[in-house]
């Protein structure tokens, strides 16, 4: 009878213990995406992502004592399966999911107003609504770091500086050869303003999805005989532009893609043809940073890494999956200082945490993250923070850095910003917040 | 570059693509023609021969032992489909056999990835895909050495399979097959054979149609989209004919490039994957059966 009870407490025990420490773990849903079409992106991002998180659990214990988990749940970039484990993952963890990276423009705009109800804030990193940026009728959306048109015209400021001036633009030809859908038509608008603005003449050409067949819009191209092409591209459609571009002629060294057409990923497979390929990016490819240092050290030297193909670690999704991951983290601590160190927080907080979080050059090399990311500080009225873009170039084995960090235009942004923002408030009926009271 | 250039451009364009359209097509007739059924799996097939040609060339395998050994698997995955799920299935109705193919393309799929990884893989066969200098120099009309030469494949394809399914006594087996299961094994055709033949061949077809699309595309889970560029051509050109295969990939080809380029501006652009479908239907309207299909006529 003795040795029942002692079992029984023992169980008891054990069973406390763990509940103890499930009580101090931080849940973060990893709803990605690694089969089909655009694994590539999904798993490569969400593996850097993981990989940040796992370190931290190895290197510090976690953040302030409170262990990260996820769970991964695949969405195969569908926007029905991405609300499903949406669904799936909001309730997981003591205090539910803290956040959401939907890693798709689609699945994004499915989950605004589910965000808002649940409050769980999302984080589109890099895509998403451009107009959410204006954190007063978005509260739960962050495109952080750089949104689709404040990227867009770091682009056209990039060639300007490429042809000798923002002036030399004029009388210019440039066509935006782009996925017909709704993340590829999202840039349209701006660059129409900046074509109007810089006196440069500018042809829209879509690409049918899934864009494995280009000839005719590049022999469109060849027709128009433009001085640059921005490619706006995704998946297969990538390589099949510059291998079509190659076919028609078009110097490579005159293409600018977006940063989902400037991966390793995009231009491997078409070989010679993307060699001279330029790409913007929000983070910068690489192992020599010390923070991808310490998650060699401390997750794949344990043998504890999530990147099965060890030769994608550093790789362009890799990294920006940890830029993802650091933000996310340093959201989380900021939440934290404010709402009590050492516990987990709920997605509000971590909402308050996002609108709040500031990651200065200082910040930037504690965590060893300088030159893989640029300083980031988010506001309520700015949910972007950042809006500088790099430049890379394909040498045919590796990305290399061609020019500085490149600031935003946004005298030109943020006005369409906050335009399309308070129609859409209009549209559904939001009284936008006043940032002022926010605190 | 004058407009009358311009357009014979974009019209061999189109005729070179169509006839890479025609290769993929080339994979369903040989299905269709020997048992009757649609095979929802000749994408996922292509795909998965060309990632495992890929997969082992990148394993520092020679080009030639790849090509040999990849040829053999595509042989043995023809006959497991039909030891596997074909011979279970005969004379059920081909619906039946139809959703056992899509069960199929997800098998092969999700083996695909599983084996070799989601990565996308660069491709080439040392044949580059550039316009011919002299052409571009004389007439200023860019042509594409690499699409002459997939041309040159796909005719030598057709020539060969049409010989096959014509003169030999195999092929004629074969139509035999499609046209009545029950009828033909009661003449003592083999049918577990020959739908094991026709399968290794189409696993042939697929794996050329595999590495010219990995050429142009990489070799990536997108090949298995190519499908969808066979579909209006087998419409067009009808589901049994090897000949309908490749004249109606010659004719989807030239008139979605030719819609995309004079027509597509005028309504947004992007309009090239579904006006193929729009030229197929119309002509289904005055040749349901296809340019070359068969007239069926059932008599009551």
């Amino acid at each position: 009878m003795k040795r029942i009870i002692a079992a029984g407490t023992v169980a008891l025990a054990t069973a406390f213990a763990g509940t103890a420490a499930a009580q101090n773990e931080q849940f973060i849903p990893a709803n990605f995406y690694w089969v089909g079409p655009y694994a590539p992106g999904g798993s490569g991002f969400g593996g850097g992502m993981i990989d940040y998180f796992a370190m931290l659990n190895e290197r510090d214990g976690g953040i302030n004592g409170v262990k990260l988990t996820w769970e991964k749940c695949e969405t195969e970039y569908r926007n029905d399966r991405g609300v499903e484990c949406y669904e799936r993952s909001k309730k997981k963890g003591p205090t539910g999911a803290t956040v959401i990276h939907p890693l798709s423009t689609g699945i994004t705009y499915s989950l605004i107003d589910k965000s808002i109800a649940d409050k769980i804030p999302l984080i589109s990193m890099g895509y998403g609504r451009a107009d959410s940026s204006d954190g007063r009728v978005f509260p739960y959306v962050f495109p952080l770091i750089t949104n689709y048109w404040s990227q867009n015209t770091a682009k056209i400021k990039f060639i300007g500086m490429k042809e000798g001036g923002m002036d030399k633009l004029k009388g210019k030809k440039i066509v935006n050869i782009y996925h017909d859908s709704a993340y590829g038509k999202e840039t349209i608008p701006v660059l129409d303003v900046q074509a109007k603005k810089y006196g440069f003449q500018i042809t829209h050409i879509a690409v049918p999805h899934p864009g494995n067949e280009q000839q005719s819009q590049w022999l469109q191209v060849r027709q128009i005989r433009p001085d640059w092409v921005i490619l706006r591209g995704w998946g297969v459609m990538n390589p099949t532009a510059l291998k079509a571009a190659a076919k028609v002629g078009f110097p490579r060294t005159k293409i600018v893609g977006v940063w989902w057409s400037g991966a390793e990923e995009d231009v491997i497979p078409a070989g010679d043809a993307a060699k001279g390929y330029i790409a913007a990016g929000f983070n910068l490819p690489g192992t020599n940073f010390p923070v991808m240092q310490d998650i060699l050290k401390h997750v794949y030297k344990k043998g504890k890494g999530d990147m099965e193909d060890s030769s994608r670690i550093g790789s362009i999704y890799h990294t920006r999956g940890v830029v993802a991951g650091i933000v996310t983290a340093e959201a989380i601590r900021t939440a934290q200082n404010r709402f009590g160190k050492g516990k987990p927080i709920t997605g509000e907080q971590m909402r308050w945490g996002i609108e709040n979080l500031n990651i200065d050059d200082k910040r930037l090399k504690q965590l060893g993250a300088v030159g893989l990311m640029n300083a980031l500080k988010v506001s309520c009225m700015d949910h972007e923070g950042g809006g500088a873009v790099k430049f890379i170039q394909w040498d045919g084995r590796k990305w290399n850095v061609i020019s500085d960090w490149i600031a935003s235009d946004q005298s030109i942004v943020r006005p369409m910003i906050e335009a399309s923002a308070a129609q859409y408030a209009k549209e559904k009926g939001i009284t936008p917040r006043d940032c002022s009271r926010e605190k | 570059m004058s407009e009358v250039i311009f357009f014979f451009e974009v019209l061999a364009g189109g005729l070179l693509a169509g006839v890479m359209y025609a290769l993929v097509a080339l994979g369903f007739v040989l299905i269709y023609k020997a048992s009757g059924v649609f095979n929802f799996a000749q994408g996922a097939m292509v795909f998965f021969a060309a990632l495992t040609f890929v997969s082992l060339t990148e394993r520092g395998w020679n080009f030639w032992l790849a090509l040999v050994v990849t040829l053999a698997v595509m042989v043995l995955l023809g006959i497991v489909t039909e030891r596997v799920v074909l011979r279970p299935l005969v004379n059920q109705p081909q619906i039946t056999l139809f959703m056992a193919t899509i069960g199929l393309t997800f098998v092969l799929e999700g083996l695909s990835q599983l084996i070799w990884g989601s990565q996308p893989h660069g491709l080439e066969l040392g044949i580059p895909d550039v316009p011919m200098e002299w052409l571009s120099q004389k007439w200023n009309v860019n042509i594409s050495q690499f699409d002459l030469f997939s041309a040159f494949v796909a005719g030598g394809l057709v020539a060969v399979l049409a010989v096959f399914f014509h003169r030999t006594r195999i092929g004629r087996a074969l139509r035999a097959v499609a046209d009545d299961h029950q009828a033909a094994l009661a003449v003592g055709i083999p049918l577990q054979h020959i739908w094991a033949i026709v399968w290794a061949v189409a696993g042939f077809v697929a794996l050329v149609a595999g590495l010219l699309w990995g050429v142009r595309n990489g070799v990536q889970f997108a090949l298995t989209f190519v499908a969808l560029k066979a579909l209006p051509v087998l419409i067009l050109g009808g589901f049994e004919s090897i000949m309908g295969a490749i004249v109606g990939g010659l004719i989807i080809g030239a008139s979605e490039k030719l819609a995309e380029v004079y027509v597509g501006p005028f309504v947004g652009g992007g309009i090239e994957s579904w006006f193929a479908y729009v030229v197929a239907l119309v002509f289904l309207l005055f040749r349901p059966e296809g340019l070359f299909g068969e007239k069926i006529i059932d008599r009551v």
